[in-house]
């Protein structure tokens, strides 16, 4: 039996157009021994969640930059709560103004992440978080 | 059958996602349902898609995915990617080439990495694509990458195995020799936008000249073929075709959809389909059989048998034929 991977979507919603963050934080995620899945510039909620699905995926991890996180965040964890996968942590990463931090907790967002936030973190914050939504 | 196979034979996506890590990760459930699932199996095309890295792999499997679809066919995608040796985390990354295919529920695209062991992958790849299969995928794309052993390996799972190029990969075309004519049923050139398109061709189809007929009789997909009197008489041998495309518009998308049909066909009258069918059944039933075997074996030994056992191999006291004897016989203990 093989070890159990942890497997996250790394996605990027919206219409902002570079995706340098996503995969500098991807490829952090490889290093510290996770299955990233990579899909790309300019994903809807619906094509995220489609594709969270289809991967079975433990953890979604999304990257704004243009600032439309409070539509598309809660849309992507209302997609996600539909499709039956309640489970998956979601994570943000880009400019997320403090105010919205409060509200972005009390939807279900499990982290946010600034553009200076130390990838360990991430990791860190990622594994803890899937151990405790597996136990 | 369990709750979880009957709602992938009932078509509930999330289970199937669900199932699909159970078997890759090889799990006493995900052995059950491969169990279950068998007698639905044996209807899907599986199809490979092999090569070196960028040749269009990706984006081509999204336009051959589309041209089933218009067809009718549900059409299953896996996407295998490898794994870091060094930390055994992967990044894959096939799926950016094929978001046209998102919001069809007539599709399904699972990624999957190579987590180091070849055997392992083969296993985790043959069975994804029976669940697949037993779910109703008609179409089954599987994508891998290189000409190593993993891509024979994947090759011999296949029904029809693509080979992709690219013009001006130069010296690459050496390589392609080295084994992977072997395994191609067809070979395709991607990027046909690009110039040296006409030097790639001239370049396949003169070690194509070189490799037939010979090679086809003896070997194909790793195995053996005797033509005495099993073929047909009259049968042609099938000499792979060179298509080709450029993924990026679909052009050539109908030419090669053509020569993967007439490929099944072949397959089908000329008795290879059932031929290939039976052989990796067999290969699969063997690998099976061996490791229980050995596993259950291992299982009632003595503790500490089999560690003095190989300590004395090292000081060269037993050889290893004796050594083997002596387990299976229980004496020496
Ligand atoms: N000009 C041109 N570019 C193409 C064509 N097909 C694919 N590409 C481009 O080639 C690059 C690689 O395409 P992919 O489909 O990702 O290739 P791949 O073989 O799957 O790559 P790996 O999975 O990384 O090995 C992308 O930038 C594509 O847009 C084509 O027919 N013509
Ligand atoms: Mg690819």
């Amino acid at each position: 039996m093989t070890e159990r991977k942890i497997r996250v979507l790394v996605a990027k919603p919206g219409l902002d157009g570079h995706d340098r963050g996503a995969k500098v934080v991807a490829r952090a995620l490889r290093d510290a021994g996770m299955e990233v899945i990579y899909t790309g510039l300019r994903q809807t909620p619906e094509m995220i969640a489609e594709a969270a699905l289809q991967e079975d995926v433990d953890v979604v991890g999304l990257s704004i930059l243009s600032g439309a996180h409070m539509a598309l965040a809660p849309r992507v964890l209302e997609l996600l709560k539909g499709n039956g996968q309640e489970n998956v942590r979601v994570f943000l990463g880009g400019i997320i103004p403090d105010e919205d931090l409060p509200r972005l907790k009390a939807l279900g967002i499990a982290g946010v992440y600034g553009p200076g936030a130390p990838t360990e973190q991430i990791v860190a914050e990622i594994r803890a978080a899937v151990s405790g939504a597996t136990e | 059958m369990t709750f979880l196979t009957q709602s992938v034979l009932s078509g509930d996506r999330l289970a199937l996602a669900r199932l699909l890590s159970q078997v890759e990760n090889d799990t006493p459930a995900g052995r059950a349902a491969l169990d279950a699932l068998f007698a639905h199996t044996g209807q899907a095309h599986l199809i490979g898609v092999t090569g070196a890295p960028g040749t269009g792999k990706s984006s081509l499997v999204n336009q051959l995915a589309l041209h089933f679809r218009r067809a009718g066919k549900r059409v299953a995608i896996v996407a295998v990617d490898p794994s870091s040796p060094f930390t055994g985390g992967a990044v894959l990354g096939d799926r950016v080439r094929m978001r046209d295919l998102a919001g069809d529920p007539g599709v399904f695209i699972r990624s999957m990495a190579s987590r180091g062991s070849l055997g392992g992958l083969a296993a985790a790849t043959a069975a994804a694509t029976q669940v697949f299969d037993a779910a109703g995928f008609e179409v089954i794309l599987i994508e891998t990458v290189g000409a190593g052993q993993s891509e024979v390996d994947i090759a011999r799972l296949a029904h029809t195995t693509l080979v992709i190029e690219a013009p001006g990969l130069g010296d690459d075309i050496q390589a392609i020799k080295a084994g992977i004519l072997e395994i191609a049923d067809l070979l395709v050139i991607n990027k046909a936008d690009h110039p040296g398109v006409e030097a790639t061709e001239r370049a396949l189809k003169t070690m194509l000249e070189l490799a037939h007929p010979v090679r086809k009789v003896f070997l194909h997909h790793g195995q053996k073929f005797e033509l005495n009197g099993e073929a047909a008489p009259g049968t042609a041998l099938w000499i792979p075709p060179v298509c080709r495309t450029v993924a990026l518009s679909g052009q050539g998308l109908p030419e090669l959809l053509e020569a993967i049909e007439r490929h099944a066909a072949h397959l089908r009258s000329s008795g290879d389909w059932a031929r290939r069918e039976r052989a990796r059944l067999e290969a699969e039933f063997d690998l099976l059989f061996q490791e229980t075997l050995v596993a259950r074996f291992l299982a009632q030994l003595p503790a500490g048998r089999l560690d003095s056992l190989l300590a004395a191999l090292q000081e060269r006291k037993l050889a290893p034929r004796a050594g083997v004897e002596q387990l299976l016989n229980g004496d020496g203990t």
